[in-house]
């Protein structure tokens, strides 16, 4: 293993170390978000229906 | 790193929903609850009167409603202090998963984040998730007219990554010719344009309607202004911490 190679694999880790929380974070976001403001089940809709509105998400 | 992002987001997110919660309850919930006096109500204008077959508007009044003892009504809370906890619920719900975001961009940005910062943070937040996507598609009080609900939501989550994109090359990149591109970027949703409905005229009156549209985005600037606050606050303090 030469030097070059070592570097990169250095930066794929780092870059790893940072992107991959940030990554797992705005996909859960996401998912709760699209859950809570967006999902098709009535139930949620009628539990979410305040909120959704008050969020100004499209709504009915 | 994780912890320091879950941890944050979930204090932030935790908090600032149960703060806009308070805020709602004496601000966008009563002109709700007002508005649906008026939603099941027979039309002046006899035309006007179909478009509230849909069923979703009635299921979404729980136990209120006209037509609530339904058999296939799916399960709603009922009016007061049940559908209060609900709706604080969903709000601490949407208070964390926005707060995920906003944290996980925390992350990589490159700059200290504090408590200002937090709220410059979350003003970007309000502009893109609350203003952009009201100028196509302005908050809605129940009972109001509005094209099928698939294609608004698409529009909306086109507008949001569309005006995400754009803010930041406008922020983060330097040169015309990002400026130029983030402009357009931001631009182009409202270019296309959001679903509009086939009729206007609901049964609710312009002035509630009104009404809410202003209360909804001066709680959603309240909400990111906690939520940036709170997530800025705890992100420097996890930092000091570990």
């Amino acid at each position: 293993m030469n030097e070059k190679t070592a570097k990169s694999e250095v930066i794929v880790v780092e870059s790893g170390r940072k992107f991959m929380p940030a990554i797992t974070a705005i996909l859960l976001g996401a998912f709760l978000v699209i859950g809570v403001g967006f999902a098709h089940s009535d139930t949620i809709h009628n539990a979410a229906h305040d909120s959704r509105h008050s969020f100004a998400f499209p709504c009915h | 790193m994780f912890r320091r992002i879950f941890a944050t987001a979930l204090l932030a997110g935790f908090f600032a929903g149960l703060g806009i919660s308070v805020v709602h309850e004496f601000t966008t919930t009563p002109i709700i609850l007002h508005a649906e006096q008026f939603e099941g109500q027979p039309a002046a204008d006899g035309q006007k009167q179909s478009a509230y077959k849909n069923p979703l508007l009635i299921l979404a009044h729980g136990k209120s409603g006209g037509d609530a003892k339904d058999e296939h009504e799916a399960w709603g809370p009922a009016d007061g202090w049940e559908r209060t906890f609900s709706t604080t619920l969903a709000n601490i719900l949407l208070g964390i998963g926005f707060s995920l975001i906003l944290v996980a961009c925390y992350s990589l940005s490159t700059g200290t984040i504090d408590g200002r910062v937090g709220v410059i943070w979350g003003m970007a937040g309000f502009g893109v998730i609350s203003l952009a996507p009201a100028l196509g598609l302005p908050p809605e009080v129940p009972g109001a007219l509005a094209a099928e609900l698939a294609p608004r939501q698409g529009w909306w989550v086109l507008c949001v990554a569309a005006t995400a994109a754009g803010l930041w090359l406008l922020v983060f990149r330097k040169g015309a010719v990002w400026v130029i591109a983030g402009i357009v970027l931001m631009a182009l949703p409202h270019i296309i344009g959001a679903p509009q409905p086939a009729r206007i005229g609901g049964n609710v009156p312009p002035e509630i309607a009104g009404h809410f549209a202003a209360a909804s985005m001066v709680t959603a600037a309240i909400f990111w202004a906690m939520l940036g606050w709170l997530s800025g606050t705890f992100w420097q303090w996890f930092e000091e911490r570990s």
